[in-house]
């Protein structure tokens, strides 16, 4: 049992959770997550870890409802309990100091970069996060990651806050030598169609582009094969040797069908789990 | 005087139809009746020839005979005292190719049915009361890498010589294969949970969801965390893939993942249970082993219409149990022997439709000693699939050995450890079972948890900072 010291709700479908989990915190490494699931009977999802402080023995995940179990998470509350966590699993974001990084956070996926921004400007990288959502209410953790880098850019859709527009528009706009110049790296973490298209902004220019992937998952520990993802036409283990690869070599397509494998059953289970609706019908899984 | 029959006692089944529809043990064990009868079949030889063809040297014939005399507790105590876990072993063990393969009556007769009996007596022994105590008695403590079946056997007979143990487990529940691999049809639940809250009562600590090279290393459990030994029974994990065109299509899984799904997850009960499996109405299963068998019966089980093992060897080459391959063709599996894989064919949405194939003769003896299969020309055909699961091994997970310095292993990733002690290549830290040996039995597995423990208490007592006065006992 993993206790929930704290929780708070970050938009009306996601929600930050910070974890009792000393052993976790003790050798995380940003770009790395945890599995958990929250009932006998329940899946193992993987969830990608947005910070850990090693001194108090806490880890923070961010959760956004999208499945069964998701949904279920999301009605924890502070003093609550998560029946498993186990981590930290896959590899760290392997990446030297590179000079200017940047950051893309898409979503819920913004969470994952608060310890890798922060470990980069620590680095004596120069950091800018561009962070994209539909709507101004959906930008997420926007003060926190402007603690722990350079500049922050804000993307939405609908421009109700920072650029209207996709953050690949405002990532071209850097690349072209605007606001903090062009990057050196780029890390992208959010839906696969925002990574795919911040791998196809960067290709051109050849910057080094990372992106972590968000296969479904079993074990989480490399025992399946079921998060297997192609990379330079090599199949690889997302649990294992990433979820973080190289998004010039990362085929999309494969990862974007694989991921649907379950829409209909995953839609089933998160009706049961208390949603009429069955919002977005997407991943019962999240490892960002 | 013994009894001649040449016939093994059968074993008593489920009927084939119904039980390919159901997840109840396939085998419902003999009555006392049949025990004491197929008991009274054994030779009791001067030499028992079957007690060499065990891997853990059970006093066979001994233990025979107290069944025949009708002293059940009797033949518990010496199973047990050879065997930490007989009514598992009973039931999985390849007896075809150990015990039973050496057994006299073998050869003009059926041997005795050793297994069933081995079985029978352990069933026995779990209907009456446990009476087992912890017993800790030693102050240095024992970390265990992994809950299959080395690591809890290493950790009951450490607890026995009286060492305060604690296993590490990386998923959320113990037993390694026995839990997600082995489906409940042929090795019911119920049975390793017995055996675990054996472990328990006897003082083991189990704690899970810690993934050692990940959430503590190694030298963190010989360090910081001031365990005086430590055994590593991570077992080989990873699964193999073919590499064909395809094989990454929806409805494409590894037997690991398949079985997982239904077995760890409870896939079974989907919606009940929250991680679903699709099944199709034809499956095709890839590889022969007990792998491949347990993946094609659990496919019957869940649905499909048509489960089919594709191999590309003959059934000479099956390494499965051959009580298994026959309870299969019984349930109805098909089985396209000397046909090789060569392509997943998609249904143009992405999902597995059908299976290219090439149909395959025997040539000659490869590395294995088993005849080579080569292709016969112009005899590729397509079988229609809905999933394809592939059964055709597994290596040692790498998760430990990358993030552990000075732990040597063999190319293929298997942990270098002596064959008598278990010592690895660093000091203090043992290793037995699938991690040593590469994919092989819950009894090597078992057996060589059980060297490792023996071997950790001699070592700790020759480093003499700990004297006691328990015997060690072989
Ligand atoms: C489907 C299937 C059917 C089989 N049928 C038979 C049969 O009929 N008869 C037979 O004799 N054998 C059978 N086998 C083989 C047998 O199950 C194995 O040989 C045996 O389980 C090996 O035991 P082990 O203890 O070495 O490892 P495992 O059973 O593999 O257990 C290893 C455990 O270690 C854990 N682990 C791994 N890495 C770490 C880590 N870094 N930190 C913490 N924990 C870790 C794993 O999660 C796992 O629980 C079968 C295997 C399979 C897959
Ligand atoms: S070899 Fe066969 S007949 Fe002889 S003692 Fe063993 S089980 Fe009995
Ligand atoms: S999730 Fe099972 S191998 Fe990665």
């Amino acid at each position: 049992m993993t206790r929930i010291l704290d929780a708070r709700q970050l938009t009306p479908v996601t929600k930050l959770f910070r974890l009792e989990a000393p052993l976790i915190a003790a050798s995380a490494r940003p770009g790395q997550f945890v599995m958990l699931r929250v009932r006998e009977g329940g899946e193992r999802i993987p969830i990608t870890i947005a910070d850990y402080d090693r001194a108090a023995g806490t880890i923070t995940i961010v959760v956004q409802e999208a499945g069964a179990t998701t949904r279920r998470v999301c009605a924890l509350e502070s003093g609550d309990s998560l029946l498993d966590v186990a981590g930290p699993l896959g590899s760290e974001i392997d990446l030297p100091p590179v000079g200017h990084i940047c950051g893309v956070g898409g979503g819920f996926g913004s969470a994952a970069l608060l310890c890798f921004m922060r470990e980069r400007s620590a680095l004596g990288d120069k950091t800018t996060t561009i962070l994209g959502a539909r709507t101004r209410e959906l930008i997420i953790l926007a003060d926190e990651l402007a603690r722990v880098s350079g500049a922050v850019e804000i993307c939405t859709d609908d421009g109700s806050a920072g650029f209207r527009g996709l953050v690949t528009g405002r990532l071209a706009r850097l690349i072209a030598g605007e606001g903090s110049g062009r990057p050196d790296a780029v890390v992208a973490i959010g839906p696969m169609a925002m990574m795919r298209a911040v791998a196809e902004t960067t290709r051109p220019h050849g910057i080094r582009t990372l992106v972590s992937m968000d296969p479904l998952m079993v074990d989480g520990t490399g025992m399946c094969g079921g998060c297997r993802v192609t990379v330079g036409g090599q199949a690889r283990f997302a649990c294992v040797d990433g979820p973080c690869f190289d998004a010039h070599e990362v085929d999309f397509d494969t990862a974007m069908r694989r991921s649907k494998a379950y829409v209909r059953e995953e839609k089933i289970a998160s009706d049961r789990a208390g949603c009429a609706s069955g919002r977005s019908g997407g991943h019962a899984s999240q490892a960002h | 005087m013994p009894v001649r029959r040449t016939d093994k006692t059968p074993m008593p089944v489920q009927g084939a139809q119904a039980r390919a529809h159901n997840f109840l043990e396939v085998n419902d064990g003999y009555s006392i009746a049949h025990a004491a009868f197929e008991a009274e079949r054994c030779l009791r030889c001067q030499h028992p020839v079957c007690v060499d063809g065990c891997p853990v040297h059970i006093p066979i014939r001994d233990f025979i005979h107290e069944v025949a005399a009708g002293h059940m507790a009797g033949a518990a105590r010496i199973l047990r005292s050879a065997n930490p876990l007989p009514a598992i072993c009973g039931r999985v063990c390849p007896q075809e190719s150990q015990c039973e393969a050496e057994c006299s009556m073998g050869g003009r007769f059926d041997p005795v049915a050793i297994g069933h009996l081995e079985r029978y007596v352990a069933d026995w022994e779990r209907t009456q009361p446990l009476a087992i105590e912890s017993a800790i008695t030693e102050t240095q403590k024992i970390a265990i890498i992994g809950a299959g079946p080395s690591g809890l056997v290493c950790a009951g007979e450490l607890a026995r010589l009286g060492y305060p143990v604690t296993i590490y487990e990386a998923l959320h529940a113990p037993g390694g294969v026995l839990r997600y691999g082995i489906p409940e049809f042929r090795l019911p639940k119920a049975i390793l949970d017995w055996e675990i809250d054996i472990l328990k009562a006897k003082g083991v600590e189990i704690v899970c969801n810690v993934i050692i090279g990940k959430t503590l290393t190694l030298d963190d459990l010989t360090g910081k965390l001031g365990y005086a030994a430590v055994f590593i029974g991570t077992g080989a994990g990873l699964p193999q893939f073919l590499g064909i065109p395809g094989e990454n299509l929806n409805g494409v899984y590894s037997a690991n993942e398949f079985l997982t799904r239904i077995n760890l997850m409870r896939a079974y009960d989907f919606p009940n249970t929250d991680t679903p499996v699709r099944v199709g109405k034809r499956v095709a299963v890839i590889g022969a082993g007990n792998t491949a068998m347990d993946a094609v019966r659990t496919a019957l089980r869940m649905g499909a219409d048509e489960a089919m093992i594709v191999y590309r060897r003959s059934d000479e080459e099956m390494s499965a149990r051959v009580e298994e391959y026959h309870h299969a063709i019984e349930e109805g599996v098909t089985f396209h022997w000397l046909t090789s894989p060569l392509e997943v064919i998609d249904d143009g949405g992405g999902w597995a439709a059908g299976l290219r194939c090439q149909r395959m003769q025997l040539g000659e003896p490869d590395a294995s000693g088993r005849r080579r299969p080569v292709p016969i020309p112009d005899s590729e055909f397509v079988l229609p699939v809905d999933n394809v699961v592939l059964a055709i091994g597994t290596t040692p997970n790498p998760l430990l050995t990358r993030t552990t310095s000075g732990l040597a292993t063999t190319a293929k990733g298997c942990l270098l450890a002596d064959d008598a002690t278990g010592l690895t290549s660093k000091t203090m830290v043992f290793a037995g079972g699938d991690a040593v040996t590469g994919a092989a039995t819950v009894i090597l597995a078992a057996g060589a948890g059980k060297r490792a423990a023996h071997a950790i208490d001699a070592a700790l007592r020759a480093n003499g900072r700990d004297y006691s006065t328990t015997e060690a006992s072989f």
